[in-house]
């Protein structure tokens, strides 16, 4: 079986979908008793859906007008 | 089955239908069509360099001349991979440019750093099982937590301290959403060698939120 510091170093790959098809099952086997690894994936996908919703910076004025005199200049 | 497989890779990978009528359009010299892809893309490039280069204003300068670059090569853009993705890679050949003119090393040196571990060693048994476990946070969702700006702040923070290479991988990966066979090609890396950086980047990224968000 797996242990808890296992599935810490393997969730990437299991969210990847690169574990093989007998760590995936040894993986989801330790995430069937375990709690705590449930929590801990868990936040790790919250983690990346976070990452994903910063918010974005704008660009400011001043660099936005020198790139587009740029693109009228372009040949 | 093979075929449909194949077709549908090469239309994942490739500029879509909208990204092929941008270029069109700023081939047509179509100023709007310039300014709404800059706007939605100068700052990741920016972002992007300054895992590279070692300041803001040398990443800033980056991320113009990428822009020179893009125009110049524009009409040579045969649409294999999607707009974003080229736009990436030149931003990052001229970011490699710019750091081995300044003669700072590449980031990706800092892969052999040794193993890291996800999670502090003492938060485990010796048995390998839980001592410490994953407490549960104030803010549950990712929009809770986007709501707060400390939240924000503290992952802004740790993302800027990664080390640059798991910082670049993280960026493309989670921030900008791009697929993983991509940001292989924007930053040269192997597959199992970007899996890894993503790994120990979002772990550091975790352990900064349950740092702030865990309860008692």
């Amino acid at each position: 079986m797996l242990t808890c510091r296992q599935v810490t170093q393997l969730v990437t790959e299991y969210l990847e979908g690169k574990l093989s098809w007998k760590d995936a099952i040894r993986f989801q086997l330790h995430l069937g008793m375990c709690r705590h690894c449930r929590r801990y994936l868990r936040d790790m996908k919250v983690t990346v859906r976070v990452l994903g919703g910063l918010p974005a910076v704008a660009i400011p004025n001043d660099t936005m007008d020198a790139l587009m005199e740029r693109f009228r200049n372009w040949q | 089955m093979g075929a449909a497989r194949e077709r549908s890779r090469f239309e994942q990978d490739g500029a879509s239908p909208g990204e092929r009528e941008l270029v069109a359009r700023l081939l047509a010299r179509d100023q709007s069509a310039f300014a709404s892809l800059v706007r939605a893309q100068h700052e990741s490039l920016v972002r992007l360099a300054l895992t590279f280069v070692g300041s803001r204003a040398t990443a800033e300068e980056v991320a113009q001349e990428t822009w020179s670059r893009v125009l110049a090569a524009l009409p040579q853009f045969e649409g294999r991979s999607s707009l974003r993705t080229w736009i990436f890679r030149i931003c990052t050949n001229t970011a490699l440019t710019r750091a081995e003119r300044e003669a700072r090393s590449t980031p990706f040196s800092s892969l052999e750093v040794p193993e890291e571990a996800p999670v502090e060693a003492e938060r485990f048994k010796p048995s390998g099982f839980w001592a410490d476990p994953p407490r549960a946070w104030h803010a549950d969702s990712p929009e809770e937590i986007l709501e707060r700006t400390e939240a924000v702040a503290c992952i802004e923070r740790t993302l800027s301290e990664l080390p640059p290479a798991q910082r670049a991988v993280v960026l493309l990966r989670d921030v900008e959403g791009v697929e993983a066979a991509e940001a292989c090609n924007i930053l040269q890396v192997s597959e199992s060698n970007q899996r890894v950086l993503l790994h120990r980047g979002r772990a550091k990224i975790r352990r900064a939120l349950e740092k702030l968000l865990a309860e008692e």
